[in-house]
């Protein structure tokens, strides 16, 4: 009896010196495993769990607004056009949509540039249209759930709502034909009209070769405390401020102008990627639109962000605990930037970059040609996974409409 | 992105009628200074909009100047708190820095960089055992405290020999005392002579005597040679620590800046070794980044004989600066260690000359290049001195503080350039003249009573002085 209760007793403290020495090596990691609130999904594989069926529109609605316009490729806006390509030759592609779970209408609604490179978003709804009236003429899929089981990747400013305005987008809500589908943008904001539930955010596009070009050996330490680079006044279209970024990066501007701390100014310089990966802190403010690459560019070279972002949904926000990652101020707490900053403890911080220094967290971030395992299209894959089954009312009886084909301005609904 | 349909109607509104919409105007115009924002815009925005559904864009109306801000007006369908349209710009009572803050970052700063340094530094950093020659002289305390601050920024432990000509002094000692760094102060029998290449002789034999320390004490780390007018980065330090038993690093030189532009350009015309317009001296290295060869200075020419000439300073071949050993080197004990050609005693005296650590080496192919692989210039060599009969005062410090100070017209030293610029009025050895004005009371106001000038202000010490100084020499 005496040995037994030795041998218990050896065997709690061989267990305690292990949980001791396993927490220990975690300190020293250099990286963390991330789980969000859908679990630890980063990492899984879509290829098996859902069939994707790409419906063939004719070229006017793809490749030859991409002839007419090249820079689409490269602005943050070309997730549509390489998500195309990635599904083309995908193997969740299925050639027969009888066994399909999704549908996917390529069309590039983003693609109609400005000489200065801004895509116009007044022709984007009738496009839409015209691409929905099609698909659900020729194919009988859109009809039997009027388009509950389709998803569109509509990587605007305000997504659906197809307007670059906060208050003219906010008129117009999201596109009527669009109501009941799953909708993959990047902007996210909680209780805002152009945020539909069920909806996927993703990352902006930033160009994966270009950052990787400039990145820097890790052990340069990490010197400035927090880095921005930017405009905190749009003196063509909103001089006084207030109207921009909701007065949020005019106040970091008045501020901390004078502040060693903050290294912040309108300068882009040629060393900016490298400065990021310098950089503790970086400031991802809102600016027209909540959302900007610069939260791609701070994942990918280590530096915290601090988003300040009313009530803003961050990409892929089941699968990624950005509570965890960023730091989130209020916009009224601007004024108080610094001593927020500084009273994080060290510990946290930390840890905070290790939960960054993740492979599989920059891979999330990014649109990698060809594609890899776990990057940005691999996430839309498996969120677009978890939501499958599909309920089945969402199959309509015959003859049930539920959609107003003739809602909306009477501007969209000319033909295209 | 603009009110631009607003603007033109504006504008057109304007152009219609005159006087009451001037002074309807100018009463906005007034209204907007108090208000602090262009209140125009928004009366008219909402006299012509034309749209009255309930999400019609909400202004909040809020100062600039404070920090209150006003509810809205109208509320959205949802219940969002996010409010579209202008907002204040809000700026706390007193927006500058607060040194606390500052602090606490900084701490941050530290702790994230000690982590870096965890993570992707060195897993076992070596202390850094540095070796100076020195001694005293005018230039000395710039050069020393030169070092000084960098030994006392290296993030690893560090040992200071420093070998000091002619014997300890307090001079010396009082100034490595303010570094609290560990000193090992050892003083070298013989004084330093005048001449460049003896000084650099007598440099060699110094390094030798501390190396001779080294292996007295058994110290354990890594030895590398700050001479003291040498400037080192941080990144040697971190690159050094890579080193197994001998490594060489690039030196970067610096011919004395203080010539003319065409014996600078001369040096480059000679120097087209390599096309760099910087000449290095280190190890060169093949596709492979193995040690093929070695950079060195070649140069005929002119060059300064005396220490405080005013020509150029050369380089040797090598110099032991660009070299770092493994301490473990001269322990006995070590079996697989490379060997050591000759052993550091049998270097006494004027014989034996050894310009570099490569001559102590059985086999030089051992030496493992460093900063990758001699591209990176991570130190600096550069020999800048002031005359050896220079004088100056003691530890740098005037005490009494002078009363009065008058500038020189002539340098009181014979050999030198007559025309001096402004600038190089001597301000420097006033402080000379004073004190030796001081020591010399009774010559000085002879000087005065005999020279007929009454104003004391400006007091002219001409050419009569100098036989007087080069007496004192």
């Amino acid at each position: 009896m005496k040995d037994w209760r030795w041998a218990l007793v050896g065997l709690v403290c061989f267990a305690l010196v292990l949980k001791i020495g396993a927490v220990e090596r975690g300190r020293g990691q250099p990286t963390e495993r991330i789980s969000g609130s859908a679990g630890d999904v980063l990492e899984d594989d879509p290829v098996g769990r859902l069939k994707v069926f790409v419906y063939e529109l004719p070229s006017k609605y793809n490749k030859k607004i991409l002839q007419k316009d090249p820079r689409c490729l490269t602005h943050m806006f070309a997730a549509e056009i390489f998500m195309h390509r990635f599904l083309l030759s995908s193997p969740v592609r299925t050639l027969n949509p009888e066994e399909a779970d999704w549908f996917y209408t390529p069309v590039y609604t983003t693609c109609d540039l400005t000489p200065n490179g801004l895509p116009l978003p007044f022709k984007s709804p009738r496009m839409m249209r015209s691409a929905i009236q099609l698909i659900s003429s020729n194919w009988p899929y859109w009809n039997r759930t009027e388009g509950a089981d389709h998803f569109f990747i509509v990587p605007h400013d305000f997504g659906a709502c197809f307007h670059y305005l906060e208050e003219k987008a906010i008129e117009r809500g999201i596109l009527t034909l669009l109501q009941r589908a799953t909708l993959v943008q990047t902007f996210g904001q909680r209780n805002h009209v152009c945020l539909k539930d069920g909806s996927i955010t993703i990352p902006p596009y930033a160009p994966p070769q270009k950052m990787e070009a400039h990145l820097i050996p890790p052990h340069i330490p990490r010197s400035i405390f927090v880095y921005f680079r930017g405009l905190f006044y749009d003196v063509g279209n909103d001089p006084e401020g207030g109207y921009y970024a909701r007065g949020a990066r005019a106040a970091v501007w008045e501020n901390f102008k004078d502040n060693p701390l903050f290294d912040i100014s309108t300068e882009h310089p040629t060393t900016y990627y490298e400065d990021m990966q310098r950089a503790i802190f970086c400031l991802c403010p809102l600016g027209w639109a909540p959302w900007s690459p610069r939260l791609v560019e701070a994942v990918i070279f280590g530096c915290i962000p601090v988003i300040i972002a009313d009530d803003i949904v961050l990409p892929f926000a089941d699968a990624i605990p950005w509570e965890d990652i960023g730091v989130f101020v209020d916009e009224k707490d601007v004024p108080n930037l610094d001593t927020i900053l500084t009273s994080i403890p060290p510990e946290v911080i930390l840890r905070k970059q290790r939960l960054l220094a993740n492979p599989s967290m920059k891979q999330a971030m990014l649109f990698p040609q060809p594609a890899q395992s776990g990057d940005a299209f691999h996430q839309i894959l498996n969120g677009l996974a978890r939501k499958l089954p599909h309920d089945q009312s969402v199959y309509l009886k015959a003859g049930e409409k539920v959609l107003n084909w003739t809602a909306g301005p009477v501007g969209d609904l000319k033909p295209w | 992105m603009k009110l631009s349909a607003l603007h033109q109607s504006y504008s057109t509104g304007r152009d219609s009628s005159s006087i009451p919409w001037l002074l309807f105007h100018f009463l906005c115009c007034l209204i907007s200074l108090v208000l602090g924002f262009r209140f125009s815009r928004l009366l008219f925005l909402l006299l012509l909009s034309s749209s009255s559904s309930p999400s019609t864009p909400n202004h909040h109306l809020a100062l600039t100047l404070t920090t209150t801000l006003q509810p809205p007006s109208n509320r959205t369908l949802f219940s969002s708190r996010v409010v579209v349209g202008r907002h204040g710009i809000l700026i706390r009572p007193w927006p500058h820095p607060d040194p606390i803050e500052v602090m606490k970052a900084h701490r941050i700063i530290d702790r994230v960089q000690a982590e870096q340094r965890v993570q992707y530094g060195v897993s076992n950093p070596r202390t850094v055992i540095a070796i100076t020659p020195t001694y005293v002289r005018t230039f000395q305390a710039l050069h020393l405290s030169g070092v000084m601050h960098s030994l006392m920024n290296v993030g690893y432990d560090v040992v200071w020999v420093v070998v000091e000509a002619g014997g300890t002094t307090n001079e010396t000692a009082s100034m490595l005392a303010k570094s609290g760094l560990k000193i090992v102060h050892v003083g070298f029998d013989e004084g330093m002579p005048s001449s460049w290449e003896e000084r650099l002789r007598v440099e060699d034999r110094m390094r030798i005597r501390a190396l001779r320390v080294v292996r007295e004490r058994k110290m354990d780390g890594i030895v590398m040679f700050a001479d003291d007018s040498n400037m080192h980065s941080m990144e040697l330090f971190d690159e050094i620590q890579k080193v197994k038993w001998i490594g060489a690093v690039s030196v970067g030189i610096l011919a004395h800046l203080g010539n003319s532009a065409e014996e600078l350009s001369v040096i480059q015309k000679e120097d087209d070794v390599e096309n760099s317009p910087m000449p290095l001296l280190g190890p060169a290295c093949n596709s492979s980044d193995q040690l093929v060869g070695w950079h060195t200075f070649n140069y005929v020419g002119q060059s300064a004989k005396d220490i405080g000439d005013m020509g150029i300073v050369l380089p040797r071949k090598l110099e032991w600066a660009g070299f770092v050993l493994n301490s473990r080197l001269f322990w006995d004990e070590i079996e697989d260690k490379p060997e050591l050609g000759k052993d550091l005693d049998t270097f006494s005296g004027t014989g034996d000359e050894i310009e570099s650590p490569i001559s102590l080496l059985r086999d030089p192919s051992v030496v493992e290049p460093l900063g990758s692989c001699g591209r990176q210039v991570l130190l600096w060599w550069l020999r800048v001195e002031a005359r050896s009969d220079s004088k100056f005062p003691s530890r740098w410090i005037i005490d009494p503080p002078l009363e009065v100070t008058v500038p020189l017209k002539r340098t009181p030293w014979p050999d030198a350039p007559l025309e001096i610029s402004s600038h190089d009025k001597m301000e420097s050895i006033q402080e000379n003249i004073e004190k030796q004005a001081m020591k010399t009371r009774t010559g000085s106001t002879k000087r005065r009573s005999r020279s007929k000038r009454k104003r004391e202000a400006r007091a002219v010490v001409d050419t009569q002085i100098l036989p007087r100084h080069s007496g004192e020499k």
